[in-house]
């Protein structure tokens, strides 16, 4: 099946004003419906390293293997549908040869990424992120944060030291407590969501979330949503004007019609209405 | 130089403590790092977490409470110069390196998971921390970085039917994803994200849960929540 017609794609990375290389790594398959983001950490240059290996890798690894899933099929054991775990099996495939590079490269030692990969199949997202890269999602007129990070801040959050708010004046903005390439195994937290047509999905490195407010991505992608390349632009342009401390990248995805009429999850469950 | 405590009782100082450690507990007993002397402190009254540059605080279920800056709290994130009292000692907080622009914090880092989470563990919990490393160190493990994905650590979430044709049904929320009512009617999907469950809106009027309409946003799901759904309620617990 492809996506193509039913769904726009558009990304963009940017160095930023203060770094002097860009770290993060993008890359998207309209026709498969798949989109990749990565923030590289650690070391000389490692760091781009290790998000142009996840992003490639993964993206590789989805275009031969997701096309043969089981479309819409439901794993009893985990609940998840095939595609997603063709994704998760993509993301510990790609985890495992970053961590074995940075083990033998001298250069590579210590280098480590973000991770945030979307995949559309059937009337289903499948989400998966590792780090503070995120997911956002406009619907309609609520603009929400899909993705929880895998940071420090979060978990400080979690356990009720700060709220959102105040966490954002914190100093330890930028630790992360999971990231690729670090373990032999990784965790990567996976989600599927129903997806409706006129959907715009937000992904982006912290060099956007940390320097652009969620309302102000919310108003950019109300006023730009239909244009998603001048939307993007915008978010990176405002995030620069911020300061553009760290490495910005957006990737936009907005779903033009639903993408098949296929429910057959639906059966078991409206027999009760 | 780490932040540290002024220990003062009446304007009279009677010692300072560096926050030199991961977590340091003050209270009436000598076992601990900082030791208040006084019948209105618990023996374990306090606890300072401190990660990197910045501290927090959090009172260990005290008789008497612990107060900042003369308001109740039970946790709270230390900014310099707050006046933290127990009983009728004060302890200042003086953190001398705060500052929001330190380039050294602005690269991203990782650290081992679960820092926060030792915040929470009971004052008595023997573990000794590691400290937060500075940048992701080869064969040196991050306990915690491997563990299984959270979401198989997530109790199963189940549903019941209170009222309809189906009443007395359950469903156990295995899937990752489960759409629930009638289409064409009102349609809304109930997700499994790593943090727990969450119903969202699809189609028709927006579901309601415990009696107020949860709008177009996903909200997560709490032990015991009624949800109306295309004429039919519904409890959503857990196991």
């Amino acid at each position: 099946m492809s996506l193509d017609g039913k769904l726009e794609i558009y990304g963009i990375t940017d160095v930023g004003r203060k770094r002097s290389h860009n770290e993060d790594t993008i890359g998207s398959d309209k026709e498969l419906g798949v989109a990749v983001l990565a923030d590289g950490m650690g070391g000389y240059k490692a760091g781009e390293v290790a998000s142009a290996m996840a992003v490639n890798m993964i993206l590789e690894d989805l275009r031969e293997n997701l096309r043969n899933a089981k479309r819409g099929q439901i794993d009893e054991e985990t609940g998840f549908s095939q595609e997603t775990l063709v994704v998760k099996n993509a993301i510990e495939k790609a985890n495992q040869t970053i961590y074995q590079t940075a083990q033998s490269q001298p250069q590579c030692h210590g280098m480590g990424t973000t991770l945030v990969t979307v995949a559309f199949h059937e009337d289903r997202l499948t989400i998966a992120h590792v780090g503070d890269s995120r997911l956002y999602r406009l619907r309609g007129d609520v603009f929400e944060q899909v993705t929880s990070d895998h940071s420090l801040l979060q978990e400080l959050i979690d356990k009720g030291f700060y709220t959102p708010e105040e966490a954002k004046k914190s100093l330890n903005k930028n630790l992360v407590t999971r990231a690729m390439g670090i373990e032999l195994n990784v965790a990567a937290d996976l989600q599927e969501e129903v997806v409706m047509p006129g959907d715009i999905y937000l992904m982006c490195s912290d060099g956007l979330s940390d320097l652009v407010e969620d309302t102000e991505m919310h108003s950019t992608l109300k006023s730009h949503g239909d244009n998603l390349e001048t939307a993007a632009k915008r978010l990176v342009q405002m995030a620069n004007e911020n300061g553009g401390k760290d490495n910005i990248s957006v990737i936009l995805a907005r779903t033009l019609k639903p993408f098949t009429a296929k429910k057959s999850w639906y059966t078991k469950v409206f027999d009760w209405f | 130089m780490p932040a540290k405590l002024i220990l003062s009782l009446n304007n009279s100082v009677l010692g300072e403590f560096p926050l030199d450690k991961e977590r340091i507990i003050l209270g009436r007993k000598a076992e601990n790092d900082i030791q208040v002397d006084n019948l209105a402190v618990s023996g374990q009254h306090a606890a300072i977490i401190t990660i990197l540059n910045d501290s927090f605080l959090e009172d260990l279920d005290s008789t008497n409470g612990t107060y900042v800056n003369g308001k109740l709290v039970k946790k709270h994130a230390l900014k310099n110069g707050d006046v933290i009292t127990i009983g009728k000692h004060e302890l200042k907080y003086v953190n001398d390196e705060a500052s929001d622009e330190d380039d050294e914090f602005e690269k991203t880092m990782i650290i081992r998971p679960g820092m926060a989470g030792h915040a929470a563990a009971a004052a008595k919990a023997q573990e000794q921390a590691t400290p937060a490393r500075p940048a992701p160190g080869a064969g040196q493990a991050a306990p915690g970085a491997a563990a299984p994905a959270a979401d198989a650590n997530l109790p199963l979430g189940k549903i019941q039917v209170l009222s309809g044709p189906g009443a007395g049904k359950e469903l156990e929320l295995k899937k990752a994803l489960i759409t629930l009512g009638r289409p064409g009617v009102q349609v809304a999907v109930i997700t499994r994200r790593p943090q727990g469950y969450f119903i969202t809106h699809v189609e028709g009027t927006h579901p309601v849960v415990n009696g107020d309409s949860i709008g177009a946003q996903a909200r997560q799901l709490k032990d015991h929540d009624v949800i109306e759904l295309a004429g039919v309620k519904m409890e959503f617990f857990v196991s």
